[in-house]
Order: structure tokens, then sequence, then C-alpha cells
């Protein structure tokens, strides 16, 4: 009995040793190291997560992700719908969807880079822009703070979201709608009761994904905002890397641990919201 | 249809479990014994090994060496590291050229015992002060040579060059900086930018000592210099990029508050690069050199010092635009290059260079007000 389970679960075993040495091992490691080092535990790390400058990180951190992932979703979504409803054989869905993998991955120095030099202060549209109209598109330095970063990581949110988004609007039939139609449904009603509801539970784990993909990422940030470490990447790496104040590094992992247990309250809160919305579908 | 799905399986693990072990193999890098009967890795001089030749003998055997956080356009590490390439046959690997001095020690404690670790360090005051433990003490041919300022007594670390806090300016596109305070005119708006943030880099922090001098501050009075930063941020002057070549040479800062050797390597991309060392409040700072205890090449670890103390390396640095560290007694035995040596700067009046203490001291006023002016 006890072998048949066994063996039932031997084709989990890859996946096992993946998870082990991918994730938990390095989880466990963040948590044991910000409660504890060369001996002595403590929670004075912990406690730091409460100080001005975490706090404003982390708000700033879960503002940035929040409205990208908001954004990102639904120009996403809508950009997916327009890309669904050309034929499958066109050309230039197929070339739109090959675009996206391409920009989704876009992130990175490279695309700070971009912005820098296009709408930065010394950008080549903001001189010319200022040349001919006057006006001073960069401003007051808007890109180098937490407007320009939503402007940037938006840039990789879209198409991502476009990625994601796509194999689930493909999964509406053409059907359901004819049903729909036959038995006297408007097209309103339709989308109302039929394909929102059936979009929704696809639509929400993809801004999830959206929310944890903007969290997490760090080079974008570095490229683009050198002074003051508003969020919390920027803000391990430099408790981390920091060549003037030195000895931070059990502080960079409560920050770590910080930043789990958000994520984790955010996919707590996705498979409540997914449990009701698609308890009709059962 | 069972059995294959154990085979796939068991097959799988395996790849994985095997993937994972192929991280570096362990070494055991108590290296061997030198012909007089000391350690390798415990050798503190050539003589340890019974002389230079038989020191390049064993670095030789060991043929590799390992540094890490060298970028080839800084203090010209790139031509260094070719230049003991073609005189050893040594293969140097370059590590993480970019990395922060934090870095060199984080990789250290992380790879101890592997054959990837740094063999030696480059490190910036505060962390080197901060991890004299790690090092293995060591006195170059040349040793005596240095003054005692820049170096431990045991030879634990030794300063090997160093250069100016200066302000590089893009010649065509702004007028000429003359002095710090020029850089609150509207001309600069949106076009000062300072090497990376002074509470993290120790570059920002002597760009951030040297305008506090300028400003009436001294080495162990910082705030003037934030002050002033907190003034170019309000007329909007300050541009809050990392300055990179690529930022300096598409013109997106146009102005760099940076060491005077960096500066002076953007000249040599772009002839409209100019370098200023400002009168009056002169900041100097310098590198530190070590030998990880660790080490896995123990031997090359320390032929790579006599290199790099030898005149010929400290003649390779001076052409980076650095200041080497035995800068003055080769001028006075006229073995630095001449060529090279005109083009360092001049510095008349007083040269600052802060104590362990004074950083430390300084360091804490900036983690309290950085932020706070900047933000």
């Amino acid at each position: 009995m006890v072998l048949r389970k066994l063996r039932e679960g031997l084709p989990l075993l890859p996946f096992l040793v993946v998870v082990v040495v991918f994730l938990i091992i390095p989880t466990v490691t963040v948590i044991v190291s910000s409660v504890y080092a060369d001996g002595v535990f403590s929670f004075a790390r912990i406690q730091a997560l409460f100080s001005g400058t975490a706090r404003s990180a982390l708000a700033k951190s879960v503002l940035l992700s929040g409205t990208t992932a908001i954004i990102g979703a639904i120009l996403g979504a809508v950009l997916a719908w327009l890309i669904v409803s050309s034929p499958p054989t066109s050309m230039v869905r197929r070339a739109v969807i090959s675009l996206c993998s391409v920009l989704a991955q876009f992130g990175g120095v490279a695309l700070a880079f971009a912005f820098l030099a296009t709408v930065g202060l010394n950008g080549v549209l903001t001189l010319w822009v200022q040349q001919v109209f006057g006006f001073n598109l960069a401003g007051s330095g808007w890109l180098y703070g937490l407007t320009g970063l939503i402007l940037v990581y938006t840039y990789f949110q879209i198409p991502l979201m476009v990625i994601v988004f796509v194999p689930a609007l493909e999964g509406l039939r053409d059907q359901w709608r004819e049903a729909a139609v036959s038995l006297g449904a408007s097209t309103w009603r339709y989308w109302r009761e039929v394909a929102v509801p059936l979009l929704t539970p696809a639509f929400l784990g993809s801004a999830l994904l959206l929310f944890a993909n903007a969290f997490a990422a760090y080079a974008t940030a570095a490229a683009l905002v050198s002074q003051g470490s508003p969020i919390v990447p920027l803000l391990i790496r430099s408790a981390l890397t920091s060549e003037v104040v030195l000895g931070q590094s059990g502080f960079a992992y409560a920050l770590a641990l910080e930043m789990i247990v958000v994520v984790a309250v955010v996919m707590a809160a996705y498979s409540a919201l997914v449990r009701r919305t698609a308890r009709w579908l059962r | 249809m069972k059995k294959s799905l154990l085979a796939i399986s068991a097959a799988s693990t395996l790849a994985l479990s095997v993937l994972i072990a192929c991280a570096p193999p362990e070494k055991d890098n108590t290296g061997g014994d030198t012909s007089s009967g000391v350690k390798v890795s415990e050798a503190t001089s050539a003589a340890d090994f019974g002389g230079m030749d038989a020191l390049v003998e064993a670095a030789k055997k060991e043929g590799e060496l390992n540094v890490i956080a060298l970028p080839p356009d800084w203090a010209n590490y790139g031509a260094i590291i070719k230049a003991f390439f073609d005189k050893y046959g040594i293969k140097v690997n370059s590590a993480q050229p970019d990395a922060a001095s934090q870095d060199e020690i984080n990789a250290a404690n992380q790879q101890k015992g592997k054959s990837s670790a740094p063999d030696v360090f480059d490190l910036g005051q505060s962390v080197a002060l901060a991890n004299t433990s790690m090092f293995a003490p060591y006195k170059v041919a040349t040793f005596d040579d240095i003054p005692a300022a820049f170096k431990d007594p045991d030879g634990t670390w030794v300063n090997d060059y160093g250069g100016y806090m200066s302000i590089g300016f893009d010649s065509a596109k702004v007028p000429p900086v003359a002095s710090v305070n020029d850089l609150l005119k509207p001309e600069y708006n949106g076009k000062v930018a300072l090497n990376g943030d002074p509470t993290q880099a120790g570059a920002a922090f002597s760009g951030v000592l040297m305008v506090a001098l300028s400003q009436g501050g001294s080495v162990d009075d910082i705030a003037p210099g934030v002050e002033f930063f907190r003034k170019l941020k309000a007329a909007g002057n300050f541009l809050p990029v990392d300055p990179t070549p690529a930022t300096i040479e598409s013109g997106q800062t146009p102005v760099v508050i940076d060491w005077n050797y960096l500066n002076a390597a953007e000249t040599k991309k772009l002839p409209t690069w100019k370098v200023l060392v400002p009168p009056g409040s002169t900041v100097a700072g310098y590198y530190y050199q070590a030998i990880n205890k660790d080490a896995p090449h123990p031997a090359a670890a320390r032929l790579w010092q006599e290199f790099l103390y030898s005149d010929e390396g400290q003649n390779l640095f001076a052409v980076g635009g650095v200041r080497p560290v035995r800068a003055d007694s080769m001028m006075a035995a006229g073995t630095l290059d001449k060529t090279v040596a005109a083009q360092l700067p001049i510095i008349d009046g007083p040269v600052t260079v802060p104590s362990p203490d004074q950083t430390e001291k300084a360091t804490k006023y900036l983690a309290d007000n950085w932020a706070k002016a900047i933000g």
C-alpha cells in the first residue's frame, strides 16, 4: 500500500529535487539568516523593517508593482483581444505575438538606457522638443523617480500580459457565443454573463504574475535610479554591496523575507478570489 | 510503462544531481610547500619560495589566477592583465569586472575552498579595513619603497594606486567648469551626475567630501557637502543617473563627479571630455591590494603582487591615469615613465585623505541625511 503510493509519487521526484534546491533551501536560508547570525538570535533585523526607509521602500514597491500590474493587465488584455480577433493564420497576428515575446523580456539596463536616451533630461526627444516647442519634456526629472519606473515597467508588463492572456482568449469557443446568441442574448449580455466570468480567473492569475514580475524586477530600476533606494530590491542591493556602510547583510535577508511574505499574501488573496469567481464553473 | 516511467524519473533525478554537482570542485588549497619548507599559502615574501625564480616557477605550476571586480578600463587593468599573461603565461580569470568592493568579499566567503574563489582583492578603504582577517600578509620585493602611510607594517594590505576627486565635463555640451560653485549655474540644469550613492559607493562618498571642502566644510564636517547637493537638486541641476561610459559618450551625463583617472579614461574615447581637480579642495583616495588568505592559487596570487608593485606594473597603472603608490620614489629614481608622469595631475596645496575614523563619522551623517537632501 505504502509502496504503491511511493511508486505513484515517483515521477514527481525530479520536480521535488528542483523545488528543494531552488526554492526551499533559499527560502529557509533567508528565514533563518534574517533572525540568526554569527550564533546570535535576534529580532533586531526584523525590527529594522519598520524603520522609515524600509517602510517607504515597501510602500513604493507595492505601489509600483500594483500600478504597473493593473495598467499592464488592462491594456494587455485589450491588446490580446484585438490580436485574437484576427484569424490565426494572419501574418500580423503572428508578428505581434512574436514581438510581444521579445519585448516581455526586454527589461533591464538596455530598456532603462533606451528611455534615458529618449526622454531623459538630456534625451534626444527632450532636446528636440525643447528646441522646437520650448517645452521641457523631462520636467523635474520625473523619469528618475517612481513615475519613471511606472512608465518603464509598463513597457515590459503589457507584452507579458499579451503572452499569458492570449491562450485564455483562444479558449473561448465560438460555439458558446453562437449558443448564447441563438438563445436570445445580446453581445453585451454574452460578454457580461459568459465571457467575462470565464476569463476572470485567468485575468486575475495573469495580473498576479505581473505584480510578482514587477515586484522582483531589479536591473531596470538599478540602471534608472542611482540616488537613494526607493524600492525594496534596490534597498537589498544597497544593504549587500555598500562600500561605505558595512555589515548590513542581515538586514538584506530581513528585506528578502519581507518580499516573500508580500508575495505569499498576494497569492493567498488570489486563490481565495479565484475560488469565489470560479465556483459556478463546477 | 511503469518501468519506463521509473527509469525516466530516476534518470532525470540523476541528471539534476549531476547538474548541481557541476559547481567547481572543492580544492585543497593549503597548496604544497615551498623549497624552503614554508607552506605556499603562508609565504610572506619571495624569499620564502627561495627567490623570485622559484616563485615564478610555483605560480606557473598553478597556471591560473582568479581576479575579481577589475574593470578593463579602470586603472588600465585590461592592459595589466594582458601583460601579466604575456610575461608569465598564467591565465587570468577575471570575474564580475563591474562588481563593488563588498562583492569581492562576499564572493570569497561564498566560494571558500572552491577553485573559482578570488585569489586577490582590490578594495576600497572601508571594506578593506573591515576584513583584514581574510588577508594573507605578504611583502613584495619593493615593499620598503612604499611610504609607511600606504601599507600595513606586516604587508597584510598595501595601497596600490590612488587618485583625486575630479569634475569631468563635456566641453562640447556645457561651458567649462572652473570651480565647484559653477555647478549651481543655470547652464548646468539637469546635467550634473555623481558616480553612485554616497551611502553605497566609495567614489560618490569622496565626491561629497570634495564638495564639502569647497563649501567651508572639513574632513570632520561633511554637512556643507550634503547642503550643496540639496541646493543643486533644488536648482534642478542634479541628475540622479549612475554615470557609465555609455551615458557619458551618448551625452546623457554631461558633467560627472568622479575619480580623475576614471574621467581621464573617458577623455581617450571622447576628446571633448575635460577633467578638473578643483583647486583648494583636493581629496585623494587610495585602493587597497591584498591576497585572499584562502586563495586557490596562492603562488600566482603572490606573483601578481610582485608584478603590480614592480616598475613595470606601477608604470602600467600610471598609464591608466592613476597615481601608483611608488610614484614619488620612482620619480626620484627616474624609473617612472616620463610621458606618463607628465599626464598625472599636478596638485598644489594640501591633499585630504580621510582616516578610517573620519570616514565612519561622515558615513553616519550621510546615512541619516543624504536621502533627505536628495529625495
